[in-house]
């Protein structure tokens, strides 16, 4: 029996009582800040599971559209035959394979492979995909139609960041993330003291890659029409990485702190100022490498520390 | 026999961004994913020069590589040094300096896109036809690889025949002991980049002599570079040659044999190859 202390205890209602609030959101308003709020949320749910994995390991992982792409696409090819949550399911089983075989290549090597590698792992899904899909049907896109509404889709997406949350938390307390904390600080001594560095990694992508995936397929009755280039779109790879080490990932809720303020900003140069999408992400690359190395999070930890050391140097010169 | 002569004549490009990349990583440490911008910058040079002003691309390279070279110099010192400086540890540069280059590719390639819009672009230089064993191929393409050659022979002499180049190799093999023999790793680490970013770009102007490209293709080249990189082993000027060729033949066998839609499926293939039986290069030796 798991016991919780009275923090946990406030942390969760607090969060329980958030949640009911944010479900409220579609009552208000059904038009620009119903979809802002999916949005939102999706990237929320996004960059949360992507920092499960990538937060502790410091490994930039950009298979993100590859996963996503796949979760949208086990609800394309099969929405008439199966029903949509053994799908959502589905497209999480799917992404959690790939992620398997990603990491068992990769994760047995030193960081540096594993980025390079999920760099171009979209493209290659999306080519392997259209070609098998030339091969096998003359068409290129495929037609999602379901009852699902926006409403349907934020409140899914809603639930899927509490499930991030509460895994991201459970793993916190279980075997596996005090593995991972050490693997974070020190691999060497990880491996020392007799814990598998390479299992403990893939497990944990897997984790992280199954939750993308089940993004991934919730969105897609979102698109009605899915084709590969816009399934495998390798921008949300790179959006979630920037909105993530925005906020910081020393913390389960740190990514939050970035998706907020950069989905609304993003939105608005894409639809203000489309071509200059590029530079706003390069200059969001740039300032998190520069002026934010630990994230918004990571920064106000410092300033909090800096605030409490001057007191404390005061009493002690009291004291003396 | 043709697949293997246009592959061959192909990875002598791909060997030029190869080595640019292996520089900047097996020497300077960064792990320059912006190279790709650098190629393609060099690609739109080389075409406004011939456009604009009638210079032959071979001409150019003279202009282009010295304006890569100071170029790259400048990012180094100015953006990436003082990463090298704050970085506690091999990783923590590895992750900075990632994000750092992510940064700029961005960046260069938002500006390229402003400047020329996403259309393709391409000139004519020398497209005649140009027999090797009885098939015909485009003179432009047979002339970039002798170029590509000359450049590739030019490097490989400097590195293993001179004093300068041994220091570059020293800084290669361990930054540490290369300042106990008096070497200024710092210098040689900038000297590394820039001279990395002179032969990308050269590259660059060389492949658009025959291909036709686009502001936002550059993330493809650093893809494969970085692939070839690692084929071939960090830092390892044979290897990186080599691997460029073996890509090279790859590609253009799987594009006119199966779909020219699956090279990158192709790179990959190559790629999970190397790392699940040599991911050290291929003439790297086994570390403990």
């Amino acid at each position: 029996m798991m016991r919780l202390d009275n923090t946990e205890i406030r942390i969760g209602f607090f969060g329980a009582l958030a949640v009911a609030a944010l479900a409220t959101l579609p009552l208000f308003s059904q038009g620009y800040y119903l979809s802002l709020g999916v949005n939102l949320m999706l990237y929320a749910a996004l960059c949360t599971a992507w920092s499960l994995f990538s937060g502790p390991t410091h490994y930039i992982s950009l298979a993100t559209a590859a996963f996503f792409g796949l979760g949208t696409y086990t609800v394309g090819l099969w929405v008439d035959h199966v029903s949509f949550p053994l799908l959502v399911l589905g497209g999480g089983l799917v992404a959690a394979g790939l992620a398997a075989l990603v990491g068992l290549a990769t994760l047995r090597l030193s960081g540096v492979y594993f980025v390079i590698f999920t760099l171009g792992l979209a493209e290659l899904v999306r080519q392997i995909v259209s070609w098998t899909q030339t091969k096998v049907s003359t068409r290129m896109g495929l037609y999602v139609f379901t009852d699902f509404t926006e409403v349907h889709i934020y409140w899914m997406l809603l639930a899927l960041t509490v499930a991030v949350f509460v895994t991201g938390w459970l793993i916190g307390r279980s075997r596996l993330g005090f593995a991972m904390k050490i693997i974070g600080n020190d691999e060497t001594v990880a491996r020392h003291v007799g814990i598998d560095t390479a299992r403990a990694k893939i497990l944990l992508f897997m984790i992280s890659g199954a939750f993308i995936g089940i993004a991934g397929a919730i969105s897609a009755p979102r698109y009605a029409y899915i084709e590969p280039p816009s399934a495998f779109n390798p921008m949300i790879s790179f959006l979630v990485v920037i909105m993530a080490l925005l906020g910081g990932t020393k913390r389960l809720w740190g990514p939050l702190v970035g998706v907020i303020p950069f989905t609304i900003l993003f939105d608005q140069v894409s639809a203000q100022f489309p071509n200059h999408t590029p530079i706003v992400m390069g200059l969001a690359f740039l300032a998190i490498v520069y002026l934010l190395p630990d994230g918004v999070t990571g920064r106000l930890e410092q300033l909090r520390a800096r605030m409490k050391r001057p007191r404390e140097k005061l009493g002690e010169e009291v004291r003396a | 026999m043709q697949i293997i002569v246009t592959g061959i004549l192909l990875g002598g490009t791909y060997a030029l961004i190869a080595l640019g990349l292996t520089l900047q990583y097996g020497v300077a440490r960064i792990m320059n994913l912006a190279n790709g911008e650098t190629f393609v910058a060099a690609c739109f040079i080389a075409f406004w020069l011939f456009t604009a002003m009638q210079i032959n691309p071979l001409v150019g390279l003279v202009i282009i590589a010295p304006a890569a070279f100071a170029i790259n110099w400048a990012i180094y010192s100015v953006l990436l040094k003082p990463l090298v400086d704050r970085a506690k540890n091999r990783g923590m540069l590895e992750v900075d300096s990632i994000l750092a280059t992510f940064g700029l590719l961005f960046l260069l390639q938002g500006l390229m896109l402003l400047a020329f819009g996403g259309s393709y672009f391409s000139y004519t230089f020398l497209a005649e036809r140009f027999m090797i064993l009885g098939n015909p191929f485009g003179l432009n393409r047979v002339v970039a690889f002798v170029a590509a050659v000359v450049i590739a022979v030019a490097l490989y002499w400097f590195l293993y025949r001179t004093r300068h180049g041994t220091a570059v190799r020293a800084v290669a093999v361990d930054p540490n002991s290369a300042k106990l023999v008096a070497i200024d790793v710092a210098k040689t680490a900038a000297f590394a980049f820039a001279l990395g970013g002179a032969l990308t770009a050269c590259g660059g102007a060389l492949l658009s002599t025959f291909y036709t490209f686009n502001a936002s293709m550059g993330v493809v080249f650093t893809m494969k570079a970085l692939i070839i990189v690692i084929m071939g082993g960090v830092g390892d000027v044979r290897g990186a040659v080599l691997a460029a060729l073996i890509l090279g033949i790859t590609e253009t066998a799987v594009a006119s044999l199966i779909d020219p839609g699956l090279t990158i499926a192709a790179t990959y293939a190559l790629f999970i190859i190397v790392l699940l039986f040599r991911p050290q290069g291929m003439f790297g030796r086994q570390t403990t």
